[in-house]
């Protein structure tokens, strides 16, 4: 059985829908990438998954195996809490919370679990700094360690790199890839960063303005109808429609000359 | 003055409020800081009108005040906290409107039954000398209560206050949370009012926390450092209010204000000396 499967899916805001027909299975240790425009529905999707939001339509399942306390979360930076005083420590251990039952004050483990956590990210040194005056780059290994520590199977990444400079970028990618390879936890990661996703990713899940165009490996998507008009600066209004039409080609017919390939 | 202040502790009554003071400072203060955070610093004070309300009804029908004020004020932040999430509304409209709808019944009740006397005036301005015995057994109660759930959920309110939908989407159950903070903001403001009278109790839940803030970096450092300011305070205030025969309320927010100017200006320094070390 698959770690999470959605069937069908999709989603409506005040009766409008802005995502439907998706379909898509998770395995264990999957790096899916999420891409799609601004508005596309990517974070609504991830709220879907986590169960924040209902769908309208279709069915998100689980396996046995996961459960709600057992997922982390880098949730789209929110301006609120830029001005909030908390330490490192405190925002990263928060994360250990959700596998505490009713126990009401931290242990020796999430000390620990919250230190090594710290420390793999590489944020040490700042562990007793104020969250608020730490560069976006440094929140956001802040949030990635809280989310570590709330899970051991699953991670959710919403536009992590997100307002980072290229450097930054790069490493929290390389890191993103450690969590994956090395401690085998399955990453969904939204992104609008195409060249990143087919270098980093396992799986990519390509949403289009109002539904899903492409879902496979990544060695599928470089052929893909998706792919090459998203590489020819095409826009998303038009994607959609030309993966219609392509459902009736064999994708080895497509063009492939604007590709771009980085590994 | 010494002998003044010494004169002052004498007197079993102002001992008595002293310690309630301190109880229910303590408790609006750590509060307060949540509050603050998640931007809900306008409940407090659409509550204590709520609170008033309830007063002026209480007296108008012989009923102990606290007895009839608390279960009141809950219900009504229940159903501020359940507005500012899901309603059409927005949220400070909800609150605008739930506060001056209770304030305008609550003149209308006094208005049409005892008239504007002494009670009344105290519940608006606050008096220790009004808490009967049975007020002051209450409020201790109360406040014990408030402070031993709030230590109890500490790092879940943190975890509600600082991101509640990374709290949500890990599996906390944020409701009860939120739930447990509108229930001790309920029992702070209600027990606070009859010191601090209903018009300047608010000021007690937002003044330390926000005062505090300007130094502290941690959030627990920030829920002690108000927790200490807010204790001064209404311990200098008191002071004052005996000296000089003041208004309690009134002091005790005097003394917020020159704290929080303090703590404002040491930040500024701070902020200067840091800038002035950077090199160019
Ligand atoms: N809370 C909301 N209420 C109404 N519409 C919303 C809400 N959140 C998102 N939307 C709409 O849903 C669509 C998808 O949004 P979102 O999932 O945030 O896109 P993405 O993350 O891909 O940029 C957008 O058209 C947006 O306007
Ligand atoms: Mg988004």
């Amino acid at each position: 059985m698959s770690l999470i499967s959605c069937e069908n899916l999709s989603f409506a805001y005040e009766g409008v829908t802005v995502l439907q027909g998706v379909n898509f299975k998770i395995e264990q240790g999957d790096y899916l990438c999420i891409l799609g425009e601004n508005g596309a529905g990517k974070s609504t999707l991830m709220k879907g998954l986590l169960g924040l939001k209902k769908p309208s339509g279709g069915s998100v399942t689980y396996g046995e195996e996961l459960q709600a306390k057992e997922i982390g979360y880098l949730p789209q930076q929110t301006p609120v809490q830029k001005d909030f005083p908390a330490s490192v420590f405190e925002v990263v251990i928060s994360g250990c919370l959700s596998g505490m039952g009713r126990r009401p004050f931290y242990g020796r483990e999430e000390k620990e679990r919250a230190a090594r956590m710290i420390g793999l990210l590489e944020i040490t040194d700042l562990r007793n700094r104020c969250y608020r005056d730490l560069s976006g780059g440094q929140q956001q290994r802040v949030l990635l360690a809280r989310a570590l520590c709330a899970t051991k199977k699953v991670i959710l990444l919403d536009e992590p790199v997100a307002g980072l400079d290229p450097l930054v970028t790069i490493n929290m990618y390389k890191l993103i890839e450690r969590i994956n390879r090395k401690m085998g936890i399955t990453v969904i990661m939204v992104s609008h960063d195409i060249q990143a996703a087919t270098i980093y990713a396992t799986r990519i899940l390509h949403l289009g303005e109002d539904r899903q165009l492409f879902f496979g490996t990544k060695e599928e998507y470089r052929h893909s109808a998706a792919y090459h008009s998203f590489m020819d600066g095409g826009k998303a209004v038009h994607m959609w429609k030309k993966a219609a039409a392509s459902e009736s080609r064999k994708p080895a017919e497509e063009k492939g000359g604007t590709e771009s390939r980085r590994e | 003055m010494l002998s003044l202040i010494a004169e002052m502790f004498t007197y079993p009554f102002m001992v008595r409020a002293l310690c309630m003071g301190v109880l229910v400072a303590l408790c609006a203060a750590v509060l307060g800081v949540t509050l603050v955070l998640k931007r809900y610093s306008m409940i407090g004070d659409g509550l204590s009108h709520v609170g008033f309300g309830a007063l002026a009804i209480a007296t108008a029908m012989n009923a102990a005040p606290l007895v009839v004020a608390v279960p009141v004020v809950i219900a009504a932040s229940f159903l501020l906290l359940h507005l500012t999430e899901n309603s059409k509304i927005k949220g400070d409209a909800a609150i605008a409107l739930i506060s001056t709808g209770a304030l305008a019944v609550g003149v209308m009740v006094v208005s049409m039954t005892t008239g504007m006397n002494t009670d009344v005036y105290n519940y608006l301005f606050g008096s220790i000398l009004s808490m009967s015995q049975e007020d002051v057994a209450l409020t201790g109660v109360v406040s014990a209560v408030v402070l031993v759930l709030f230590v109890v959920f500490y790092h879940r309110i943190f975890a509600v206050t600082f991101d509640e939908t990374f709290a949500r989407a890990t599996g906390l159950n944020t409701k009860l949370y939120n739930t447990v903070i509108a229930l001790l903001t309920a029992l702070v403001i209600v027990v606070g009012m009859r010191m601090m009278g209903s018009l300047l109790i608010s000021s007690l839940v937002v003044f330390p926390a926000v005062t505090s803030m300007r130094i502290c970096i941690t959030f627990r450092s920030v829920m002690i450092c108000s927790a200490i300011v807010s204790a001064v305070c209404l311990v200098a205030g008191l002071v004052i209010s005996y000296l000089y025969a003041a208004p309690t309320g009134a002091s005790i927010v005097l003394c917020n204000i020159a704290a929080f100017l303090i703590f404002a200006a040491v930040q500024k320094g701070r902020e200067r000396l840091q800038s002035g070390r950077k090199p160019l």
